[in-house]
């Protein structure tokens, strides 16, 4: 309830600080501040048109939240229990006592550490084979009923069997993201690959581009729109999979954390990890969305 | 009469299952240096196919190419292609797609400077150097259509192919198009085949008409010489009997003796 009533005061502060602005003209000659004022006024406007709703969502949600489980032998904390449980996690995200026993960042960024690295290997191998499934009717017939077949295997079906081949927790948690988020990467690849339209292909012959040239100056920015919708769903599933796998393989890591809490009945815990993680994944999927709109900014069909 | 570009008994058969349909039949047709050759005919009897067959992007059945008494069967920049719908790659700039070509074309013989100097060049004589860092789709369809042009003048072709260039343009724009097609084909001296549907641009830009008749199996029916003195100019020869006369020639063996029949 304190996020309105903050708001409420930001715009009671704003409207006085334009106003001597306003009225600067009249005793000194500073006609440029004038225009700036008004534009950071309107954006603050505008700005507050899209951050004010979801902010009275969250406001409402969470009193309903905090009525719904105050009652005594609720079995999950209210959002003023989380906080002053958590509160210790919260402030003070680095501390490092040895072993298991770590501030949530140091969780998080072991998490995201083996995302970026099994997720890296995902992309690079998953453009390559998609651009080779795309471009080639054969690799095409021969790979695509297989990774119609093995794309359908849930990740965590997988691990078993990464860790009886690589006998160790981290290279399987890699492993893992790896084969949950390459299958997207191929396949929106392949289907972008095989989209070029005809003229290009025609540009590039009548050109005479070699291979390598026609690969790097046609194929992969004209299948740049499909490539990154590959690599946006593909982020998003391997943060899925790095939790459920984390469980599993313990060590540090946001995913054994979530489960260390459950096992010591620290659900208010258990609340902050998932809210952290819900932050992170939004974060992955801007970033990757931010990057595809620089890098395709000139492929958007006209 | 020198053949500098030589269609010699092409025949196209295209071959879906065990469907076989036989689209041109035996072509013959002499191109000499400097000349300014359109086809014309009904959509469908394969214009389209045999200016695709005489840059080598797609093979003959039967019979060959020759440039300069030389078989020529695959794409390459001495046959350059101002596609009909432009086909410039929207990731780069204006600037850039017409480097693409002469950074290929001369890799060898020009230096970096020379290869930049010669872009722009080509850019200004199309009048599009000011959108040089444009996207083309930050322009218009008429200078999108006039990037494509610079950009296959780039890599001096022998020959220069227009298919349907002014097609997808509005009226007026395509007659300043055609006017700045005129004034380079006088000042460069290209040979240039063109495929078209508009009668006035057939008569208007070219030296030769080749008139197809219908397909399937479509042929050349018949050649037209189009004895107008050049430089040409529209407003002039609109009341012109000569051109009068061309076009009228045209305009009966496409609506009288090869009418379109519609697939229905």
């Amino acid at each position: 309830m304190s996020m309105p009533a903050i708001k409420a005061e930001a715009t009671a502060v704003a409207v006085p600080t334009s106003s001597p602005i306003a009225a600067a003209p009249v005793v000194t000659m500073t006609p440029k501040q004038a225009p700036r004022a008004e534009k950071y006024a309107k954006m603050a406007r505008e700005a507050a048109v899209r951050v004010v709703p979801p902010l009275v969502v969250l406001a409402l949600l969470m009193l309903f939240w905090e009525l719904v489980c105050r009652r005594t032998g609720s079995t999950l904390p209210p959002p003023s229990r989380v906080f002053a449980d958590t509160k210790e996690l919260i402030f003070d995200p680095f501390f490092d006592r040895g072993g298991i026993d770590k501030g949530l960042f140091w969780h998080l960024s072991a998490s995201l550490q083996r995302v970026a690295l099994g997720y890296s290997i995902a992309a690079v191998a998953g453009i390559a084979l998609g651009t080779l499934v795309g471009q080639s009717v054969w690799a095409m017939r021969g790979l695509d009923p297989l990774f119609q077949v093995l794309r359908t295997i849930p990740p965590l079906a997988w691990l078993p069997l990464s860790l009886a081949a690589f006998r160790d927790g981290q290279p399987s948690a890699i492993f893992v993201i790896f084969i949950t988020s390459v299958w997207p990467i191929i396949i929106n690849t392949a289907v972008g690959i095989r989209n070029i339209p005809q003229d290009y292909r025609n540009v590039a012959a009548v050109v005479q581009l070699n291979p390598l040239e026609f690969f790097s100056k046609i194929m992969i920015p004209a299948a740049a729109p499909y490539i990154f919708t590959g690599l946006r769903i593909g982020i998003g599933l391997s943060w899925l999979a790095i939790v459920a796998a984390e469980m599993l393989i313990g060590g540090v890591g946001i995913g054994f954390f979530i489960w260390d809490a459950w096992n010591s009945s620290h659900i208010s815990e258990i609340i902050l990890a998932l809210f952290y993680v819900g932050i992170i994944g939004f974060v992955l999927d801007r970033l990757i969305a931010g990057m595809a709109k620089v890098v395709t900014r000139g492929t958007a069909l006209n | 009469m020198q053949a500098y570009l030589k269609l010699d008994h092409i025949d196209k058969t295209f071959t879906r299952g065990n469907a076989t349909t036989e689209v041109l039949k035996d072509i013959n047709l002499t191109i000499e240096k400097g000349e300014y050759v359109s086809i014309i005919g009904h959509s469908g009897c394969g214009k389209s196919t045999l200016l695709n067959i005489v840059a080598g992007l797609t093979d003959t059945t039967q019979g060959c190419v020759l440039l300069e008494n030389r078989e020529v069967n695959s794409p390459g920049p001495d046959r350059a292609v101002v596609f009909q719908n432009h086909s410039l790659l929207p990731w780069l700039t204006v600037y850039e797609n017409v480097r693409l070509g002469v950074d290929k074309v001369f890799s060898s013989t020009k230096t970096r400077a020379e290869r930049d100097a010669w872009t722009m060049h080509n850019l200004n004589l199309v009048q599009m150097a000011h959108a040089k860092d444009k996207r083309p789709s930050e322009v218009s369809g008429g200078m999108k259509q006039r990037v494509g042009i610079a950009r296959a003048l780039a890599m001096e072709p022998k020959v220069l192919l227009l298919d349907e260039p002014f097609g997808a343009l509005d009226a007026l724009t395509r007659a300043h198009l055609q006017d700045s097609v005129m004034a380079l084909h006088q000042k460069l001296g290209n040979t240039i085949l063109m495929i078209t549907h508009d009668v006035d641009e057939a008569v208007l830009l070219s030296d030769r008409i080749v008139m197809m008749t219908n397909g399937p199996s479509a042929r050349i029916g018949e050649v037209l010489e189009v004895p107008l003195a050049r430089p040409r100019k529209r407003l002039e020869l609109a009341t012109n009997p000569g051109y009068l006369k061309c076009r009228q020639r045209v305009l009966e063996f496409l609506y009288e003796r090869h009418r379109f029949v519609e697939a229905a």
